[in-house]
């Protein structure tokens, strides 16, 4: 096994995968998106927030926010089911992690090439809903309990757009795997024009489109925020949490945002590819290109969130059910069709 | 008197929901019962919302209201008459210039005193950028309560143009304290016109901008459009006034059918309404009378008449006996005092009739059968401050 063409020990390879998923790849992605949307945020809605603390722009604030919520005091209501409450934010937060394990960054960066890398990629970005289940049920909170509910409701109306609009990129490249269908995208050809490959977000615009509205939902970002609804229910799961364990639902919030650009990215734009750069360099190159197109497929993301006021839940279900469903189904049989045909 | 509008004999069977409202909801556990509030973010202050749940959908509800209870009323008969409008000041407190304006308007009447036409002026001019200030915040709340920041801010960045023109006019950004019985306490600064000027032309175009980012978008237009629903006729059996119950298509504004006041006869405006009653429409009218206001405040210091600012009173105020009933159009709605004067330096007794009070003495009706979201869009557009229930 080899990290970058060296060769050493499995050990150590395991060392540096798990010090790479553990702490490179999502604090790295936490921290640059933090700042660099937050940064964002406040210039869209002419935020004057704290620009002052660290002298740059302000730079300081997120470690400062950082710190205070370490030392804040670690608050269980009374009635509450400590050992639950407890957990939940960790399980949100390894939904988060563990997607990071699959997305590739070069030709030869990736830490786990799984033959299924969207299958499970999917799967496990699902997990985090048990946490807020989680968090919901054990705060012994009506608000936490609703917002569970919702959170339920929401996973379940938006999972499966979610999967269907996927499966045109994987009837597209042949392969479940996302080295593969970065590969696919990278030597494709457009009608026989290979100049930049073939990015499926060309030929697979509504799936595109369909997978950042569903991602939307499973993110609870607005519109589709019903499930943390600071002004309906009170930041909903959230709301007994404080210090270190709401860090870690705030962190998880941004990082899965993060992990979700990262699947469009590789599913879409594709990933590490880029024109004209091939072997070594696009090792070198890899990262920064994916973090580029991540950065992008965010500010979509973050763009809609700031823009859009927040549905209503039996809005949220009717716009799945009898909109993006039946539109995806078209949108893998047309692919189907028009794969067999070509 | 106050002048009711007209046509509005109440059906008997309209009022049958009044019955209705008053079911204590907190004895009866059979559904999941929500205490929203009183430190719910929605409610912008400290009323509770005691509402029953099947599922999201509200079974009923019970505003239970006095956590902010400050006794104004009782208050107002231990200060003399100049004293009083500061207390006035704190019950709506976004609009506190417009709350002075009726209470020195009954002393003024009591008394037999006019404030010179440069004072009404003034007048006419600060209540209007209240009304500015106190509804662009209420067009970026809305947003935020239905779950989009942005507009929020918006509003807030826009409103300080005018809080920052009502400092310069009277030294206080939120509670002036600038009536005196029979004039004002100072002129206008040097400077104040020309700043008044640009800061409504950026009001203007900041109305463009919730027209566009707020009324525009389709998300909001499905949160609000025919949610909350009041019919002219209950909302006016209910006491709901000003745009609540103009947005029903009630077209009545105290500053033109009611006694003439200030200086509303002379300029040229119009009022606005809708003949929808959702929350929709509460704010398509505010937005109007935003955009109004600001247009009117042009016409006012482009015409501001020069003169003296106050009327000769005497150095001790005392009131001669009597009863004088005022009220105005604020921006929540009608605000009245009845004053009660037995010839002394302060008043003898005062009732206060705050908009907010009656405007949400409608919400067990209205709230009945809709969905927790549906709740706080329609506590937003009633657009209450918990000040002005309580008093």
């Amino acid at each position: 096994m080899s990290i970058l063409a060296l060769d050493i020990g499995w050990g150590t390879t395991l060392a540096v995968k798990t010090l790479v998923v553990m702490l490179l790849i999502p604090l790295g992605a936490l921290i640059f998106g933090y700042v660099f949307l937050f940064k964002m945020m406040a210039h869209m809605q002419s935020r004057l927030g704290p620009m002052e603390s660290g002298g740059f722009h302000g730079w300081f604030q997120l470690v400062g926010d950082g710190i205070k919520f370490v030392q804040k005091e670690d608050i269980f209501p009374e009635k509450a089911d400590r050992h639950v409450m407890a957990l939940a934010p960790f399980i949100v937060m390894l939904s988060t992690f563990l997607v990071f394990l699959v997305v590739p960054a070069g030709p030869r960066i990736v830490v786990a090439p799984l033959d299924v890398g969207v299958f499970y990629a999917l799967a496990v970005s699902s997990l985090s809903v048990i946490g807020v289940v989680m968090a919901g049920w054990a705060s012994a909170n009506k608000y936490a309990l609703i917002s569970a509910l919702r959170a339920t409701g929401q996973l379940i109306a938006y999972e499966v757009p979610l999967v269907l609009a996927v499966v045109g990129v994987v009837i597209q490249s042949g392969t479940m795997s996302l080295q593969g269908i970065v590969l696919a995208q990278r030597d494709g050809a457009i009608f026989g024009w290979d100049g930049i490959g073939h990015p499926f977000v060309l030929t697979q615009i509504v799936g595109f489109t369909l997978f950042i509205v569903a991602a939307q939902a499973e993110l609870t970002q607005p519109p589709f925020d019903m499930p943390v609804a600071e002004s309906e229910i009170v930041g909903g799961y959230m709301v007994e949490y404080s210090g270190f364990r709401f860090l870690l639902f705030f962190l998880a919030e941004f990082g899965t945002a993060f992990a979700f650009a990262a699947l469009a990215a590789t599913l879409f734009l594709g990933g590490w590819a880029l024109p004209g750069v091939h072997g070594g360099a696009a090792d070198a190159f890899g990262p920064v290109v994916v973090l580029v197109k991540v950065m992008f497929v965010a500010f979509l993301m973050f763009w809609a969130r700031f823009t859009y006021p927040r549905m209503r839940e039996d809005q949220l279900q009717a716009l799945a059910w009898k909109w993006l469903i039946p539109i995806a189904l078209v949108n893998i049989l047309v692919t189907g069709a028009l794969k067999v045909v070509f | 008197m106050t002048v009711t509008p007209p046509g509005f004999e109440v059906d008997p069977s309209l009022l049958r929901h009044l019955d209705g409202a008053q079911i204590g909801v907190e004895l009866d556990n059979g559904d999941m019962v929500l205490s929203m509030g009183p430190q719910h973010p929605a409610t912008h202050g400290t009323l509770r919302l005691v509402v029953r749940l099947d599922g999201e959908r509200v079974v009923a509800a019970d505003p239970v209201i006095g956590y902010m209870h400050r006794g104004y009323e009782k208050l107002t008969e231990f200060r003399t008459y100049p004293q009083v409008t500061t207390l006035v000041n704190r019950i709506d407190w976004l609009s506190s210039f417009a709350n002075e304006v009726p209470f020195v308007h009954a002393a003024e009447k009591l008394m037999e005193v006019e404030a010179p036409p440069r004072a009404e002026y003034i007048r006419t001019a600060l209540t209007e950028l209240a009304r500015v200030a106190t509804f662009l915040l209420f067009l970026g709340e809305m947003g935020l309560q239905v779950g989009a920041i942005t507009p929020t801010f918006y509003g807030f960045r826009d409103r300080e143009y005018v809080l920052n023109l009502i400092e310069g006019a009277t030294g206080g950004r939120f509670h002036p304290n600038f009536n005196r019985i029979g004039g004002l306490k100072d002129d206008l600064p040097w400077g104040w016109v020309a700043e008044c000027r640009s800061a409504m032309r950026k009001v203007l175009d900041a109305c463009d901008d919730f027209e566009d980012l707020v009324l525009g978008n389709p998300i909001f237009e499905k949160r609000t459009r025919s949610i909350g629903i009041i019919p002219a006729v209950i909302g006016a059996s209910y006491g709901v006034s000003g745009s609540n119950l103009r947005a029903s298509g009630v077209d009545w504004d105290l500053r033109r059918d009611g006694e003439p006041y200030l200086a509303y006869r002379d300029l040229d405006w119009k009022v606005w309404t809708h003949p929808d009653g959702d929350s929709f429409s509460r704010y398509w009218v505010r937005l109007q009378e935003t955009r109004e206001s600001a247009r009117m405040v042009l016409q006012l210091v482009d015409g501001l008449p020069s003169g003296p600012i106050m009327a000769k009173v005497p150095r001790v105020i005392k009131v001669p006996p009597g009863e004088v009933w005022v009220s105005t159009e604020n921006p929540l709605g009608e605000m009245g005092y009845y004053v009660v004067s037995k010839g002394s330096t302060g008043p003898f007794r005062v009732k206060i009739r705050s908009a907010s009070f009656s405007n949400v003495s409608i919400l067990p009706w209205l709230l009945k059968g809709c969905y927790v979201p549906d709740v706080i869009s329609i506590l937003a557009s009633l657009y209450f401050i918990l000040g002005d229930i309580d008093r």
